[in-house]
């Protein structure tokens, strides 16, 4: 064992690694306290706009709520259910929680702030949430219960389903940039956002990423009226923790992906003085937080779908309108000669 | 480059084991399941190339869509294994002919197998080299231009594929209701509710 | 025109941002709610709560142990027995209400010639055994103690519609 061996060892594996670990705990943590946060502002808006108070005992204003409830939840008594199939069973909630944070290693926070900077950012992130299905079916069919496989069922046909408008969307915004790179894409932005030329397709994106998300008013699969809680209806104590807190992490992951590709990611609204002194990543967290609030303020206010009118949507409606803009866009970009460098 | 060699085994190792675990395991659920985790590295090796595009899109098309149709079809199936595997040896002796055949003329195809010399040149110089182009562009540059025809089949065949399915399973049901739900959107009150005056005893 | 209108409403989604609207301005709304623990809502002087046995204001118990009670109890959830005292006048020696049967209707402060059994204001009176529902008299007394200034001016504050 020489000095060199552990110089190599040093500055080639250990240094980079631990920077590595330093950068994914940086971004992690903010998360998980955002995640914890997500969930009591979700109960104080819902509250607020049904006249109630929401919670309000557990410190002030409620603030240590998310904590107490995650306290509970750690020291409740997991169950597993006789005829279930404990290894997937215990596996799906980690598969939502693992999917839901490793899609951020490509989500660019800020000019320079992305731990992977890769080619191909807004693939990996729609992988990524096309694996998100995963999670849910193998719970439904782990937890050997009726309500669970049927909201699973539900749930995957559901997310598949809107998957294919949500990638025509995400087509659209690649024809304006030239580029899969998440970086370009927001620098692409720097004149206008692509949520003022490109706006059905914002809106369309938004409502697939509230039924990619399972969130009102598409939570058929955990419809609590009719399928109790669905998937997640076996599940208890700190399984039950993982899935909700991957739904949430969702949430704020579809709401950065939004702004990534519509709302210029971490650009100000204009580059003009005030405005380009406040720091990219107040802007970023600014555009999730108003997006998070659309996403409650829906909640708040539009019914559940029935399963079929769900389905209309999605394939009936979305998927045309987003085709026909596709070609559309691609149409406007040829003839008008507009086609991004680097794409002639 | 240990990292990348140790990283190459384990997902060579896992895809190999997981693919035989789709034949050896007894649930077809866990089949698909072991499908799927061969898929993911499988991807894990098409990043390891530099292929990154490729990679992404078997994660998309093949783990996002059609393992989950699968998965699908075999958790709906309600098939009685055991009954499936009664007399299953029966079948030992002419599906090994088959397979010894198949073999064979495998072998026999792979022995006299001759690239071409042009083939070859392809194959040593990969146009353009990837520190230049991403290979989504490079991708596209030629699935675009010299197979634009190869690649526009290949799409009409799916979709040949796809009425041939629906006109295979579409059947007119007569009285079914089905709801118009611009009709009902746009039903105003003047036409549901008409208020009458009604004379006390008299009815309307 | 009325067929343009309705597609244009439709394609922007004219009704969904209406509710949304409607949903945001509830947000800034007056709370509907009470902070319970802390505050309270207003209670009617007809309140049924919880039983409570008065007695006079020299310390006399009221009840005469005439069971009109016992006898117009829907659920039966009233028990008594009684014998003379020494001083001879008529007195319960048990009076027992099963509150998890009493279903709050009155009926028994209506029957009493004496308001001596009266439903109180008083409705937080939860307990984690279902054997300390099992109220007797002894319970009840002390329940008439702790709640009399109450329920006595319940009682005046209803008098006049009696």
């Amino acid at each position: 064992m020489t000095d060199a061996f552990w110089n190599t060892l040093w500055t080639g594996y250990v240094f980079p690694g631990g920077t590595i670990l330093v950068h994914i705990l940086m971004l992690v943590v903010p998360l998980l306290i955002a995640v914890a946060y997500l969930t009591l502002m979700e109960r104080k808006v819902l509250a607020a706009m049904s006249l109630r108070m929401g919670p309000n005992v557990v410190g002030p204003f409620g603030l240590l709520q998310p904590f107490a409830d995650a306290v509970k939840l750690i020291f409740k008594e997991p169950i597993i259910p006789s005829g279930a199939n404990k290894f997937l069973f215990i596996a799906a909630p980690c598969i939502t929680f693992i999917l839901a944070l490793i899609a951020w290693a490509v989500i660019p926070v800020a000019d320079g702030w992305v731990i992977a900077d890769i080619n191909v950012g807004v693939l990996y992130l729609f992988a990524i949430s096309s694996l998100g299905v995963y999670g849910i079916i193998i719970a439904g069919w782990s937890s050997n219960s009726r309500y669970a496989f049927l909201g699973a069922l539900r749930s995957s046909a559901q997310m598949v389903s809107y998957e294919v408008s949500m990638g025509f969307v995400i087509i659209t915004v690649l024809l304006c940039v030239g580029s899969l790179n998440l970086v370009d894409i927001v620098e692409a932005q720097k004149t206008v956002w692509f949520a003022l030329p490109l706006f059905p397709m914002f809106v369309i994106f938004f409502i697939s990423a509230l039924a990619e998300t399972n969130r009102h008013p598409f939570d058929l699969p955990e419809a609590e009226a009719e399928l109790v809680a669905g998937y997640q209806v076996e599940y208890s104590s700190m399984t039950f923790a993982l899935f909700f807190l991957g739904e949430y992490a969702n949430m704020i992951l579809m709401s950065g992906m939004t702004s990534i590709l519509f709302l210029g990611g971490w650009l100000p609204p204009l580059d003009i003085a005030p405005f380009n002194w406040i720091p990219g990543i107040v802007w970023f967290c600014l555009k999730i937080f108003v997006l998070l609030f659309v996403f409650i303020w829906v909640r708040a206010t539009v019914p559940r779908y029935r399963y079929d009118q769900l389905m209309r949507l999605g394939w009936k409606v979305f998927l045309p309108v987003s085709l026909f803009w596709v070609i559309a866009t691609a149409g406007v970009l040829v003839a008008f000669d507009l086609l991004p460098q680097g794409m002639k | 480059m240990i990292i990348q060699a140790l990283a190459f085994y384990l997902f060579a190792a896992i895809t190999v084991a997981s693919a035989f675990m789709v034949i050896a395991s007894r649930n077809p659920v866990h089949s698909v399941l072991f499908l799927i985790l061969a898929f993911f590295n499988a991807a894990g090796l098409f990043v390891l190339m530099g292929a990154e595009f490729l990679a992404m899109i078997l994660v998309i098309v093949y783990v996002g869509a059609v393992a989950v149709l699968f998965l699908f079809v075999v958790m709906m199936l309600d098939i009685n294994f055991v009954e499936l595997r009664q007399g299953f040896l029966q079948y030992l002796p002419i599906g090994g002919l088959v397979g010894a055949i198949l073999l064979i003329e495998l072998a026999l195809v792979l022995g006299s197998w001759a690239v071409a010399p042009a083939a070859q040149q392809v194959a040593m110089d990969p146009i353009p080299p990837i520190e230049d182009v991403t290979n989504t562009h490079a991708l596209g540059a030629v699935l675009y231009t010299k197979y634009i025809y190869l690649f526009q089949g290949a799409g009409l065949i799916l979709l040949v594929a796809m009425i041939g399915a629906i006109v295979l399973t579409l059947r007119s049901r007569p009285g079914v209701r089905r709801q118009n739900i611009a009709e009902q959107v746009s039903r105003r009150r003047e036409d549901a509710v008409a208020i009458k005056k009604v004379e006390p005893g008299q009815g309307i | 025109m009325a067929f343009l209108d309705r597609s244009a409403r439709t394609i922007f989604l004219w009704e969904v941002l209406k509710g949304l609207g409607l949903t945001f301005a509830y947000m800034f709304k007056k709370r509907a709610t009470v902070n319970y623990p802390y505050e309270k809502g207003p209670l009617s002087p007809r309140f049924r709560g919880e039983h409570a046995l008065r007695r006079y204001a020299n310390g006399e118990e009221r009840c005469i142990a005439c069971k009109l009670c016992e006898a117009i109890c829907p659920a039966l959830a009233i028990t008594i027995e009684a014998e003379p005292r020494e001083d001879g006048s008529r007195r319960t020696t048990r009076y027992d209400i099963d509150m998890t049967k009493c279903i709050y209707c009155g009926f028994c402060q209506e029957a009493c010639p004496v308001d001596a059994i009266v439903e109180g204001p008083n409705f937080e009176f939860a307990t984690e055994t279902r054997e300390e529902l099992f109220y007797d008299k002894n319970k009840l007394l002390a329940n008439g103690e702790r709640w009399e200034y109450e329920i006595s001016r319940n009682i005046a504050a209803d008098a006049p519609y009696r």
